[in-house]
């Protein structure tokens, strides 16, 4: 199995079978092809190559996405900042988080993967890696995520932005004085916020059954 | 000082009407039949030539007999419903179906009593007029995003679990009847198979009654609903099959195929042909702007239609009514008023409520009234196999699905979705019309009411207890927060994106394509106005201002402070190195102009209720005037104000301006009231008195942040411009066509 036989070659042993997102060895497979197949048989990839999937066009927050995996926060080594250029062992890491749940887990493992999923959705919003996420950076999450639909207007995401870091204050904050400011959400106030969301049943997709021979140049 | 009052007549309330209703019932069908004698007698004396006397008060109840029986029996079902909540122990332990199965029996027993003929639930009266509307309501309503997720779930269990729990019911009683003896052999393999049929399939009536009360999460609602209503092709398909068929004799496999392609000619020619009506529903809501008050008609209407086309076809009524209001739905309330909304959806709610009283109802009467054939080993051997068959199919059937889930059922749901199995009032219809040449029917029609009343009291009764025993997850009753909205939506495009750097094509691609597809080409057609190209995070921004604002209104009106758990508002998020204060973000003109109109018109009416008095009394009282004109700008501020602090709507726009002044005038002085709310008109204010007054204090609202008063100047005259503009094209929530205001009903 090539999958293997890079991994083997390539020394990467994080994937720890005991942990919740292991990804079986078929699953590598798969991926590897589909690595192979967007990287054009190179080692590593460039943005360009995700820029490249034609069905990626369409999405809004594309650029979001893509960004996600150049991400050095997403590579579960705690390093900050981005780079040019990932490599499957990275590839494989990132697609990780969007691993389905297991049927029997423990409270404390749901919230480990519960904090997990959050903690990459709050990477992507919180651009400049300051911990929170500020008003700014919550309307730009907004204004692209309205940003494929025609004849709107700016100010509509702007109050949109305003409402919903409106709705955070008040969940985390409670009572503030009138001069008092929000700074920005936390991870933590994140994690209340969407604590109904139930992010680990619905941040999955399935790698089973899948079809490599897409259309991607 | 009045509540001890209330409580003690309310006490005394539900069983004294009770027992007026059923006195007023006995009376009238007493009446009725005495009068049905009484009437030939006096035709020949009418002929004899003897004058009578002038009837000054006549007695003529056979004209309007029919629609008052009805009426009465409406009334004598919504007065218990009211009864059974006033008294709060009871319906604690106790679903309100068991109640009002119990009310019929009641009642059918006093009808009996008095040797009255008792109105039975016959087939047309309740497929007809009593179950369309809950259908009708179940499927507007339906949460759409469960019921695709779980679609593949909910279908293994509608046509393979409804179809074992035909046939092992079916089959196993066949066999036991051949074990038992002459008694029942007479009852044929068809004929078991027949009954296993009408007995074995879900009931969406009576799960929703039940299943209402215990607030379950929504996944385990969803499967146990979305079976109950999708298993009425299966059960439409085996009935007209095994009913055709037991008059024939056998079955040959020929048959068995042609059952297999009538399924989903039913089905799907069902779902098509509600489709076809949504879509007809939803283009024609697109032209009602003119004539809102018939909105709420049209969809009640197409709905109707769809449901009757179906059954004209034998296709699947029940089907053919979920899909016209799934497809309708969206688009109908994209283009329809706020009031019509209002209306349909309160509409839809009383007629369901209404038709789910009155069938449990007339359960009981027909109970009581109803042929009996009481056969012990039948009955209890028909409970036995209910209950065993749907556990087996649960248990298997969940093994086999779980292989395919993501989201597996756990053996807690499995024990509520197989308790939750029950049969109600579409089995003993279907039983009702068996044709009466089958001699078996009596004892069918018992067991199937010993069955519904098993199900129903027994567990609609114990559910309850035993959902909080085994802590099984509760709805989560959360408001809208446009949080969740916005995640949803990032979640979806986010995994659709990684679904296509996968390369995979998976159920997220596929979504998205239908609603690109969606917004492209179908909305264009079906929305009227600038809302077709309105992207659904907008849409659901602006209804929750609306919510707001409405609830500011009412809650104005209460003059009572809106019980927020937070006080924050815009100001803590907003940066402080702003210094000019909010540059002015608003949502898009005229949805603001809607929401400023919402609340201005509240105190438009306020303000008019205020003064009405003294609008037509040409004696204006000056001191009465400007108690109330204070109160007028004190609760006006007080409205701005808390729009300011809750909605994002900013509320510091001045349209008066502040200075306002009050005087003694001459007593023949009638203040005109410049009517505000016409097209062309400014706000509302009252022309001024004469310059000799003595000015009242310039109220202006706290604005947020600190504002210039040349800013507030520009603002104020660019605002007046645009509101000039914007008064043409008009809120669509507020065209509210009284007689006086036709004006306001443009587009």
């Amino acid at each position: 199995m090539e999958a293997l036989h890079y991994l083997c070659t390539h020394k990467i042993v994080t994937i720890d079978s005991s942990s919740l997102f292991s990804v079986s060895f078929e699953q590598i497979g798969i991926l590897h092809n589909r690595f192979k197949q967007l990287s054009h048989n190179e080692e590593t990839l460039l943005r360009e190559n995700f820029s490249k999937i034609p069905d990626l066009e369409c999405n809004p927050i594309r650029s979001q996405i893509i960004e996600a995996f150049f991400d050095r926060r997403n590579f579960r080594q705690n390093g900050e900042g981005t780079v040019e250029e990932i490599g499957f062992e990275e590839f494989l890491v990132t697609m990780s988080h969007f691993r389905p749940p297991t049927l029997n887990m423990s409270e404390h493992q749901r919230e480990g993967v519960r904090r997990d999923k959050l903690r990459f959705l709050f990477n992507m919003h919180d651009t400049d890696n300051d911990g929170t996420i500020t008003l700014e950076e919550y309307r730009h999450v907004v204004e692209e995520l309205l940003s494929l639909s025609e004849a709107m207007e700016k100010d509509t995401a702007k109050s949109i932005a305003d409402a919903a870091m409106l709705e955070v204050a008040s969940i985390s904050m409670g009572h503030m004085e009138p001069d008092e400011f929000y700074e920005g959400i936390t991870f933590e106030h994140f994690l209340k916020l969407l604590n109904g969301f139930e992010i680990e049943s619905r941040m999955y997709v399935r790698f089973l059954n899948m079809d490599t021979t897409t259309l991607c140049k | 000082m009045c509540e001890p009052r209330a409580a003690r007549r309310s006490a005394a309330g539900p069983p004294l009407t009770g027992f007026v209703c059923v006195l007023l019932l006995v009376c009238v069908s007493v009446a009725s039949a005495s009068l049905d004698t009484a009437e030939d007698p006096h035709h020949p004396t009418n002929s004899t030539g003897l004058k009578k006397a002038f009837p000054v008060l006549a007695l003529n109840y056979d004209y309007v007999r029919k629609p008052f029986e009805i009426a009465l029996w409406i009334l004598l079902a919504l007065l218990m419903k009211l009864g059974f909540h006033i008294i709060p122990r009871v319906s604690n332990v106790v679903p309100e179906s068991c109640l009002l199965i119990g009310v019929g029996l009641l009642v059918g027993g006093i009808i009996r009593a008095i040797r009255e003929e008792a109105p039975v639930l016959n087939t047309e009266l309740f497929f007809l007029y009593l179950l369309p509307p809950i259908i009708l309501d179940a499927g507007y309503f339906l949460p759409i995003r469960a019921f695709t997720e779980n679609m593949g779930t909910i279908l293994v269990f509608a046509v393979v679990g409804t179809l074992w729990n035909a046939f092992f019911i079916g089959g196993m009683i066949f066999g036991v009847c051949q074990i038992e003896g002459a008694q029942l052999a007479g009852v044929d393999l068809l004929s078991c198979l027949l009954f296993g049929t009408i007995v074995s399939a879900v009931d969406p009536v009576a799960v929703l009654a039940v299943f209402e009360e215990i607030h379950i999460n929504e996944l385990l609602y969803i499967l146990v609903f979305g079976e109950s209503l999708l298993n009425d092709a299966v059960t439409v398909v085996l009935y007209h099959l095994f009913e055709e068929f037991s008059h024939a004799g056998t079955v040959t496999v020929a048959d068995a195929f042609l059952g297999i392609a009538c399924f989903f000619v039913v089905s799907l020619g069902g779902i098509m042909v509600g489709a076809i009506y949504g879509l007809l529903g939803a283009f024609t809501s697109r032209f009602t702007s003119h004539t809102r008050v018939i909105e709420p008609l049209f969809v009640f209407l197409y709905s109707y239609m769809a449901y009757l086309s179906a059954e004209v076809f034998h296709l699947s009524g029940i089907m053919s009514l979920i899909a016209c209001g799934v497809t309708m739905r969206p688009y109908v309330e994209a283009n329809v008023s706020h009031k019509s909304y209002t209306t349909i959806k309160y509409f839809m709610k009383m007629w369901s409520s209404v038709s789910e009283t009155l069938i449990f109802i007339f359960l009981g009467v027909s109970t009581v009234a109803g042929p009996h054939a009481w056969n012990w080993t039948f009955v209890i051997l028909t409970v036995v196999l209910c209950l065993v068959s749907r556990v087996l199919g649960v248990i298997g059937l969940t093994y086999i699905i779980n292989k395919f889930r993501i989201v597996k059922l756990t053996k807690k749901d499995q024990f509520i979705m197989a308790y939750g199995g029950l049969r109600g009032a579409i089995a003993f219809s279907l039983g009702f019309l068996l044709t009466d040449d089958n001699e078996m029917k009596s004892m069918f029609l018992t067991a199937i009411i010993t069955v519904i009343f098993f199900t129903v009291i027994v567990q609609g009764m114990t559910i309850r207890p035993l959902v909080e025993l085994l802590a099984v997850k509760r709805k989560n009753e959360s408001k809208g927060s446009i949080n969740e909205e916005i995640h949803t939506q990032f979640l979806d495009h986010l995994l659709t994106g990684i679904e296509d750097v996968c390369g995979h094509y998976g159920h997220h691609h596929w979504k998205d394509k239908l609603n690109r597809f969606n917004k492209t080409y179908v909305k264009r057609w079906l929305i009227a106005g600038e809302r077709s190209t309105e992207p659904q995070l907008i849409s659901f921004y602006n209804k929750m201002e609306m919510k707001q604002a409405m609830m500011l209104v009412e809650s104005g009106s209460a003059a009572r402070p809106p019980t927020h758990a937070s006080s924050v508002s815009m100001q803590n998020i907003q940066p402080r190195e702003s210094a000019r204060g909010r540059a002015i973000p608003s949502i898009s003109k005229s949805r603001e102009q809607e929401i400023r109109k919402v609340l201005r018109g509240h105190l438009q009416n306020t303000r008019q209720r205020l003064r009405s008095y003294s609008r037509h009394d040409l004696l204006v009282d000056p001191f009465e005037d400007h108690v109330s004109e204070v109160r007028f700008r004190k609760q006006r501020v007080e409205m701005e104000r808390r729009m300011s602090h809750y909605l994002t709507v900013p509320a510091n726009r001045q349209e008066t301006p502040a200075v306002r002044k009050v005087c003694f005038e001459p007593e023949h002085r009638v203040y005109t009231y410049d009517d505000g709310e016409s097209p062309r008109g400014r706000a509302a204010q009252p022309r001024p008195g004469p310059a000799d007054g003595v000015s009242l204090v310039s109220e202006s609202p706290p604005g947020l942040g600190a504002r210039g008063p040349d800013q507030e100047q520009e603002v104020q005259e660019e605002k007046e411009e645009q509101e000039e503009q914007d008064q043409l094209k008009l809120s669509r929530c507020l065209s509210d066509p009284g007689p006086n205001h036709n004006k306001e009903e443009e587009e």
